[in-house]
């Protein structure tokens, strides 16, 4: 007979069965497994890759090439300087523009004002389309021929390129990717919002506080944590931003970003691996973000 | 006293004007932002030679679904879609059982590698994906020459399934061990002492417990992965195995002229995903409020 005391012992000293050992090795093993062949492993391969010439075809062709890439990337390449300044205005762009006026929404939204539930899903909307449909579906409105050019009274015969004039594309392009990110961020942020005491506000309210007042002084610091984790996504996002670009014009070289110079560079000429030193660049980049977002998620069990 | 219902009167008049204003400009937005899709679909709806003959913004003389059944017949969208099917629903199905299986350890079981193994996912999901293309891309010819065939896994369904479940079973993991988390560790100790083996602990124990996680969960990968379309360009050669959304950008190029047929194709494909989210929209929502976060 096994009292409660044995069992708890027993169970305290992990007396695993070796099939349950085996079992639990299983369940970690084979998904960690395809995590690292396919994950890390690569990552690392590109960091390597990054310092050599390779055309990619025999492993024996693989010389080594010291900061070659690199030297090539950041001297005489006005290309890399401007997709940096792209990325950064994006960056900015989100951070500043977009991203607020997510968050403004998303209060909005959550106060229940008309129709809230029927605006919700319309900001969503774009979220849940490919950017492939995003690309076509923009292409209607901005094309010669398509809705923008037609409300300026100009048909196909003397249409202007919207995406290829360089005063404007910029903010056309933001444009449309606030398009989405803005319904992303406040779908997130609404689902923070849900946790705020709804008593905070209504006396805060009979106070006499301003709607401003009232977001800036409650909603805002009670929603901290949520605020910086949709920074930080905003950072990563900006910084990996590429897909509507490539879906506009499919290379770099109007509209260059950092993502953008790495695919052209390794599906373009092979000869060099300087779109390996480009991702290499862009995961330098993006590490701040990453390790910040670890942190406020493992805050606990890391402590 | 009295003042103060006053007060508080005034205000909550001044109030309802504000919101009245606020609901009548985030509605006008709401329609701006719609529209770019509703203009989409009503150019789908027309012939290509009614606009041709009178220009876009000519009233419709008449409506068709021309454009419908010709996408499926000359762009083949229905082979696309059916692609699309293939590599979705494995990948979605095989990330929430790997994920739940790596949740499940390293929320129920004390080991000194589960925090460095929860922070391996998540930081994987985070990783710049370009920075894996050309190594997965050689990695896969290799593999097949391995085993004397080129398309084991490069071109291969198989193959992009595989890219799929490793890159999105990292986030997978992090939402359903932060929902594990909540499972009081009661249930687990009594299954324990009833005498359920690990495997029987896991499904008959853990699992139907995760259900409205994995619910939530699957609605939105389905979303990201049927949207997602670089890693078919990159692995898929040929384009008749290509999933729709990758399909798109070289029928966009092949049939750039004619409007009408082309829009007939992007509300094909937007469709599924689209019906899902308004069918399953608790789910979804609750999907992403389970993250909180998606780089």
């Amino acid at each position: 007979m096994k009292t409660a005391a044995t069992v708890k012992k027993n169970r305290s000293r992990r007396s695993l069965s070796k099939t349950d050992r085996f079992t639990l090795a299983t369940f970690v093993g084979i998904p960690t497994l395809l995590q690292i062949i396919l994950l890390w492993i690569p990552a690392v391969v590109t960091i390597i890759l990054s310092f050599t010439y390779w055309n990619g075809i025999r492993i024996e062709d693989i010389q080594w090439a010291g900061i070659q890439n690199y030297k090539n990337i950041f001297v005489n390449n006005p290309l890399f300087y401007q997709a940096l300044k792209n990325n950064g205005i994006w960056l900015g762009f989100f951070v500043l523009v977009a991203t607020p006026l997510g968050i403004l929404l998303a209060y909005q939204i959550d106060r229940g004002i008309k129709g809230h539930a029927f605006y919700e899903s319309i900001y969503y909307l774009p979220v849940v389309l490919s950017l492939a449909v995003i690309g076509i579906i923009w292409n209607f409105m901005l094309q010669p021929g398509g809705f923008v050019q037609g409300l300026m009274g100009l048909d196909i015969g003397n249409a202007i390129s919207i995406y290829g004039n360089p005063k404007i594309n910029t903010w056309v392009i933001l444009g449309i990717a606030s398009w989405r990110h803005i319904g992303y961020i406040m779908l997130l942020y609404l689902s923070g919002l849900k946790s705020v005491d709804p008593a905070l506000k209504e006396a805060a309210a009979i106070d006499g506080a301003t709607e401003w007042q009232i977001f800036r002084k409650i909603i805002l610091p009670t929603m901290q944590p949520v605020n910086i984790i949709i920074v930080v996504i905003t950072l990563i996002e900006s910084l990996r931003a590429f897909d509507l670009v490539y879906i506009i014009y499919g290379s770099p070289t109007i509209f260059p970003l950092l993502n953008l110079l790495v695919f052209q560079n390794f599906a373009g000429q092979g000869i060099s691996m300087k779109g390996a030193a480009y991702a290499v660049i862009l995961l330098v980049l993006c590490i701040v973000p990453i390790i910040t977002y670890l942190r406020i998620n493992f805050k606990e069990d890391l402590k | 006293m009295s003042t103060g219902v006053v007060q508080g009167e005034k205000y909550r008049n001044g109030q309802k004007r504000k919101d009245f204003f606020i609901s009548f400009f985030i509605g006008v937005f709401a329609l701006v932002w719609i529209f770019p899709i509703l203009w989409t679909v009503w150019t789908s709806l027309r012939p290509y030679n009614d606009i041709i003959s009178y220009g876009i913004f000519s009233w419709p003389r008449r409506f068709t679904i021309d454009n419908y059944l010709n996408a499926i017949q000359e762009m083949k969208i229905g082979v696309y879609l059916l692609n699309s099917l293939i590599v979705t629903v494995p990948s979605v199905i095989l990330t929430l059982f790997f994920g739940s299986l790596v949740a499940f350890v390293v929320t129920r079981y004390k080991y000194k590698f589960n925090l460095g193994l929860l922070l391996l996912f998540t930081a994987g999901n985070m990783l710049p994906i370009v920075l894996t293309y050309i190594p997965v891309f050689w990695m896969f010819i290799w593999v097949g020459e391995l085993f004397g065939n080129r398309n084991m896994l490069y071109n291969n369904y198989g193959g992009l399934i595989l890219v799929h479940v490793g890159f999105q079973v990292g986030f997978a993991t992090f939402v359903l061990s932060s929902y594990m988390k909540t499972i009081p560790k009661e249930i687990s100790e009594s299954a324990t002492i009833d005498g359920a083996n690990v495997f029987r602990h896991y499904w008959n124990v853990i699992l139907p417990l995760l259900r409205p996680a994995l619910a939530a969960l699957s609605v939105l990968m389905t979303t990201w992965i049927y949207n997602e379309f670089f890693w078919a360009l990159v692995l898929m050669s040929d384009d008749s195995k290509r999933p729709i959304t990758s399909a798109l950008r070289r029928l966009q190029g092949q049939y750039v002229t004619d409007f009408n047929l082309l829009a007939a194709g992007a509300i094909i494909a937007a469709a599924p995903t689209v019906i899902m989210f308004f069918v399953l929209r608790k789910q979804f929502i609750a999907g992403l409020t389970l993250g909180s976060t998606k780089g």
